[in-house]
């Protein structure tokens, strides 16, 4: 009879198992609609790469242009198998330390077709987050115009992507990470993306150093920085809205929210520097457009959309004085304003998170929503990650640099510099003209 | 015979052209030249940072003409690409020894 009993209590046990198993698999099932969305959306933040390299390029020097263009391409081609290898392990594998995820999941070892992540399929969500991977070393490239040696840029990209990106991007979104623990919010990459990306570059211009006055010039070409805005704003949909990880009302409302402070930001900085400067310029509502996705990137889903409206003013005038005097101010050479769009945008975004988040959106109130303590809580974690994105990014960044350096330099030689960095690296340049190219084909 | 070298405005071609048609020269080669002269150049600003620009587009014509033809052509062109202000460019005339018409062989005058 006793063993009967035991028996019984273990079959009861194995049902309850396998009923739990079950009601698990059940509660986990496919969502088609939030994997179409997240399909799309994986493709819309795949395009911002390219769109940057055309932000990037109209900006820089003709002579540069190529190189510009061929710095973001590559973290395309380099982090994709990054990702894959051991990328995607160290960002999302089982946690160690609270710090980064193990190599168990090293060149996606058990992730099979059933696997799901919420309720879509692990592989969508793999390479949702690997558009994330890509783009955030391609936003570093612009502090690096006109000066950096192609071969460490193409070593820079994984190693970075390995010891910064991967690491900061499980601490706020991995399961287990310290920031995901504390509540710190960062819904799309405010902080993984924008900090992270702002304070490497940082180090990377202040290891480069300055270009040689003689090799600053304008802008080479306007319209493709519009045409880089464009995809960007574009794409940043896909960003934002698919950070979701569905099709819910979160994603709508993370979409309209982007798009309201994208347009506050970009006439906020026509106003600034039409007060500042006597004339608005195409290239300043274009800064201020990218300013103002930055700036709600880490807040999309969390604020609404007054408080959207809010830091897209915010973003607007804090990023048009971190591009127009910050970098003057401090005497780095960051070419592109990496630091002052990117850096300042995304942490006036992950601090407005903690004024202006709300219940409505599912979030805790901020403190100019709750006017209490809670506010003031998530405002101090908040600063709390920020701050230690700029550190670890900026400190390790810098290490990594100083090995690159030691190993295989980092900057191209002055006469490569002045003859332009497209045809000294990659022997071809943009434009031939009718004329120029009149030379005899070689085979 | 008398090349005849100006320097104008690069918005100012189509007026040229059509003044020249006007009063009779036909011919001219016309190129994208950049330069200055009393005009020192423009400021632009961007995002805060100022570039001057000294070198500014301008469109040179040239075309060779009689004796006869010098001063209706200049006068056609100045007249044509003046606005008045700083920047309206120059004319240069100087002497031609020969033209060789390619396609015939004929020379002087009647090559012009």
């Amino acid at each position: 009879m006793r063993r009967f009993s035991f028996f019984s209590a273990m079959l009861f046990i194995l049902i309850a198992i396998s009923t739990k198993v079950a009601f698990a698999d059940e509660a986990v099932a496919i969502d088609t609609g939030d994997n179409a969305w997240m399909l799309v959306s994986c493709a819309l933040v795949l395009l911002m790469t390219p769109g940057l390299a055309f932000f990037y390029g109209g900006m820089s020097s003709v002579k540069n242009l190529l190189n510009m263009l061929m710095m973001s391409l590559m973290c395309m081609a380099v982090m994709s198998i990054q990702w894959v290898f051991w990328g995607y392990s160290i960002a999302f594998g089982p946690d160690i330390g609270h710090f980064f995820g193990s190599l168990s999941m090293a060149g996606l070892h058990g992730v099979t077709p059933e696997s799901m992540s919420g309720t879509i399929p692990e592989y969508t969500f793999i390479m949702f987050q690997m558009t994330f991977a890509i783009i955030t070393p391609a936003l570093i490239s612009g502090a690096a115009e006109g000066r950096m040696k192609f071969s460490t840029w193409l070593i820079f990209i994984p190693v970075w992507g390995t010891f910064v990106y991967d690491p900061v991007c499980h601490w706020v979104w991995g399961e287990g990470g310290w920031a995901l623990g504390m509540d710190i919010l960062d819904f799309a990459g405010g902080t993984v993306v924008h900090i992270n990306s702002a304070a490497a570059a940082l180090a990377v211009c202040i290891m480069l150093g300055k270009r040689k006055s003689s090799n600053i010039n304008p802008p080479c070409n306007l319209p493709m920085v519009m045409l880089g805005t464009g995809l960007l704003w574009f794409g940043w949909f896909g960003f934002n809205a698919g950070s979701a990880l569905s099709a819910g009302s979160s994603a709508s409302f993370a979409f309209l929210i982007t798009n309201v402070s994208a347009a506050t930001a970009c006439l906020t900085w026509v106003i600034c520097e039409w007060i500042g400067t006597g004339k608005p310029t195409l290239l300043g509502a274009c800064s201020g457009a990218v300013a103002g996705l930055v700036v709600i990137t880490p807040a999309a889903g969390f604020v609404g959309p007054i408080g959207s409206i809010q830091m897209g003013i915010m973003g607007g005038i804090g990023c048009y004085f971190g591009a127009t005097k910050l970098k003057q101010a401090f005497g780095y050479d960051d070419a592109l304003d990496v630091v002052g769009v990117h850096g300042v945008g995304g942490t006036i975004g992950a601090f407005a998170v903690g004024l202006y988040s709300t219940e409505l959106a599912g979030a805790e109130n901020g403190f100019f929503i709750g006017w209490d303590g809670a506010g003031i809580s998530l405002l101090g974690r908040q600063c709390v990650g920020f701050l230690a994105a700029w550190a670890y990014a900026f400190g390790v960044t810098m290490i990594i640099l100083l090995i690159l350096k030691a190993i295989m330099g980092l900057r191209t030689t002055e006469e490569q510099e002045t003859s332009g960095l497209d045809i000294s690296q990659h022997k071809e340049i943009s434009y031939h003209l009718e004329l120029e190219a009149s030379g005899n084909l070689k085979h | 015979m008398k090349r005849i070298e100006a320097i104008i405005r690069d918005e100012k071609l189509t007026a040229v052209k059509e003044a020249l048609k006007d009063v009779g020269v036909g011919g001219m080669t016309i190129s994208e030249v950049r330069g200055h002269g009393t005009q020192k150049g423009v400021t632009e600003v961007y995002r805060g940072r100022s570039y001057s620009v000294d070198l500014l587009p301008k469109i040179k014509v040239e075309l060779v003409v009689d004796d006869k033809d010098q001063d209706t052509a200049t006068k056609a062109i100045t007249e044509a690409a003046r606005t008045g202000s700083i920047g309206d460019g120059k004319i240069f005339i100087s002497p031609v020894d020969e033209i060789i018409r390619i396609r015939t062989g004929e020379k002087g005058s009647s090559a012009v």
